[in-house]
């Protein structure tokens, strides 16, 4: 891959990262009153020795610029602040719940991801008539069907025909293997297969376009068997739009996943923000925002490397 | 118009459920059974019948009638929200396209960084500061909105920017503001609107997602998401306001997929030819 192209995406990248940071780090600021007896809560009696201590601690005495300079040179060190309520640092809080959630997402997207291609390709087949339209209704439905009640469907679903199989909660995978995979399968289901719905759609479209393209018909014109011109042609080109929008997709679903979490009493990244916000926890808040929008922007510029690194039409 | 739709089954269909939608939801106050809000303590979570078309939620309160009332709900905000992002969005994307230069470097930028966000954390983000109402929902969902808007509308109108009937606009002394509204919106329009009614599909679902999360439409104001959320603990009880709150959030999302997908289709030579 060419070093110019490589540098100025990294560019772009460390300017997205830089604005992510701004925009995150003016939220306390935008909170309407003062942020400060807000965080000191109607528990604790709010008295001026107090307020300034904690406005001294969270540094909102100084000027903004500086503020915003001392607050990314520690979260740049990887102190993003202490939790309002249990004062453990709010790095550690988000990797305790981050596996959880990790795992969610990856199964749901191996799910989704996984089988759009091959119900894709076979959705290409047919084309026209009734069966087009039922196909593109049915895709449909499964792009618009809410996760979190498609979850609550399966959990009811199941306590009728399987009242053993446990559906809800979590182990770790360290401590019982199998338990975990049960309990994640219901969740993962719930979010994979909307995004299995949209996906194979897109596989669909991709593959009627590559196989109305001049080099399918060489293909079928040097005489190669069907098999070979759909899947080493049509497919392989067919593929670079979805490997792009796979990483859009990864970015979607971790809004599925908060909602999908509560759903299914999972301990994972979405219970603690929407918990934050119920304890209007702010610096949780602020970090969970800031460290999931700078690990997608991240996989999503590997993705668009990937995708230069097959498809030397981008570079361009 | 009946030129435009005729050979077009399914949108025709699409066109038809949206505007049963549409007239369910503003209807609501007059052809709901019930009041949404009273509440029979002797009628809890009781099955269909021919008294609740839809059975009672966990106080008694008739489901159909909170669904009817749940549809004006969901549509104010969403609507709201789509045409708060469509206008913001469309009008960054189209000047950005026509000035090029600063104006378009940096408008993009701060495009770019908003899309970077995914989309549920930054709405949460904005709710918690701004606390949860029906309004601050619209606006989080608008302000995510925002970008994929003005994104989508660039390119197409930096290619009509550079038209001869644009520049021929410019040679006779047209204003900035009628070459944008008079010669490129139009151009734009088709554009706008197939995303307009799929983005909608979207943010209804964003909506109910956030009142599910408890950051949207406070109790006892009736919405789809709150009944989900509130049905979900008495689902071995009575599971069907739950069931019947996820099928008309489904309905509903699915009538504006199904018209900006069908649209799209009938728009398709243009907008190949533009993007």
């Amino acid at each position: 891959m060419p070093v110019r192209f490589l540098a100025e995406r990294a560019i772009d990248l460390a300017i997205v990262v830089f604005g992510v940071s701004i925009i995150v780090f003016l939220m306390i600021r935008m909170i309407p009153g003062d942020a400060v007896a807000i965080m000191l809560g109607a528990n604790t009696e709010i008295t001026p020795e107090r307020l300034a201590s904690l406005r001294a601690r969270v540094g909102l005495d100084r000027p903004l610029v500086e503020q915003y300079l001392v607050w990314a040179g520690r979260a740049l060190s990887g102190d993003l602040g202490t939790s309002l309520w249990t004062g453990k640092p709010v790095v550690e809080e988000i990797a305790a719940n981050l596996g959880v959630t990790l795992q969610l997402l990856l199964m749901s997207l191996t799910l989704g991801a996984g089988l759009a291609v091959p119900a894709g390709c076979a959705m290409a087949r047919v084309r026209g008539g009734a069966a087009d339209i039922a196909l593109r209704v049915v895709t449909i439905a499964g792009i618009t069907v809410p996760s979190f009640w498609l979850g609550i469907v399966m959990i009811l679903a199941l306590a009728t025909l399987a009242p053993g199989f446990p559906s809800l909660g979590h182990v770790p995978f360290a401590q019982d293997p199998l338990g975990n995979l049960q309990r994640m399968l219901l969740p993962s289901l719930a979010l994979g297969l909307p995004i299995l719905a949209s996906l194979s759609r897109l596989v669909r479209t991709a593959m009627l376009d590559a196989l109305g393209q001049d080099y399918v018909r060489t293909a079928r014109a040097k005489g190669l068997g069907e098999r070979r011109v759909v899947y080493r042609h049509a497919l392989r080109n067919a593929l670079l739009p979805f490997v792009t929008s796979v990483g859009i997709t990864a970015g979607y679903l971790f809004g599925g996943a908060i909602v999908v979490e509560q759903v299914f009493a999972l301990p994972g990244l979405g219970r603690l923000i929407v918990g934050a916000i119920g304890e209007r926890n702010y610096p949780l808040i602020q970090a969970a925002i800031l460290m999931v929008t700078v690990g997608f922007v991240v996989v999503n510029f590997t993705v668009d490397m990937l995708y230069a690194a097959i498809d030397p039409r981008v570079r361009r | 118009m009946r030129a435009f739709v005729r050979g077009q089954p399914l949108l025709c269909f699409a066109l038809a459920l949206v505007a049963l939608q549409f007239a369910l939801a503003l209807l609501a106050p007059w052809i709901a059974p019930y009041d949404p809000l009273a509440q029979t303590v002797i009628r809890r979570l009781k099955p269909p019948s021919a008294l609740h078309w839809l059975g009672t939620d966990q106080l008694g309160r008739d489901v159909l009638s909170r669904i009817l009332h749940g549809y004006r709900g969901s549509l104010a905000i969403s609507g709201g929200a789509v045409a708060i992002s469509l206008v913001a969005g469309g009008a960054l994307g189209m000047i950005s396209a026509y000035r090029r230069g600063w104006t378009e470097r940096i408008v993009m930028r701060v495009m770019d960084v908003v899309f970077a966000f995914p989309l549920m954390l930054l709405a949460i983000g904005i709710i918690a500061i701004l606390g949860p109402q029906p309004w601050t929902t619209a606006v989080a969902i608008a302000v995510v909105y925002t970008p994929i808007f003005a994104r989508l509308i660039r390119a197409p109108a930096l290619v009509i920017a550079e038209s001869e009937y644009v520049t021929g606009a410019k040679a006779i002394g047209a204003s900035d503001t009628r070459i944008l509204l008079r010669h490129m919106l139009p151009n734009l329009a088709s554009i706008l609107l197939v995303q307009a009614s799929l983005l909608l599909s979207a943010a209804i679902l964003v909506e109910a997602s956030l009142s599910f999360l408890g950051l949207g439409t406070q109790p006892p104001t009736p919405s789809l998401g709150l009944m989900l959320s509130e049905g979900r603990n008495f689902l071995m009880l009575g599971p069907w306001p739950a069931i019947f709150a996820g099928f008309a959030i489904l309905f509903l999302s699915f009538g504006f997929n199904l018209l900006g997908d069908a649209l799209r289709d009938t728009l398709d030579p243009r907008l190949r030819k533009l993007s």
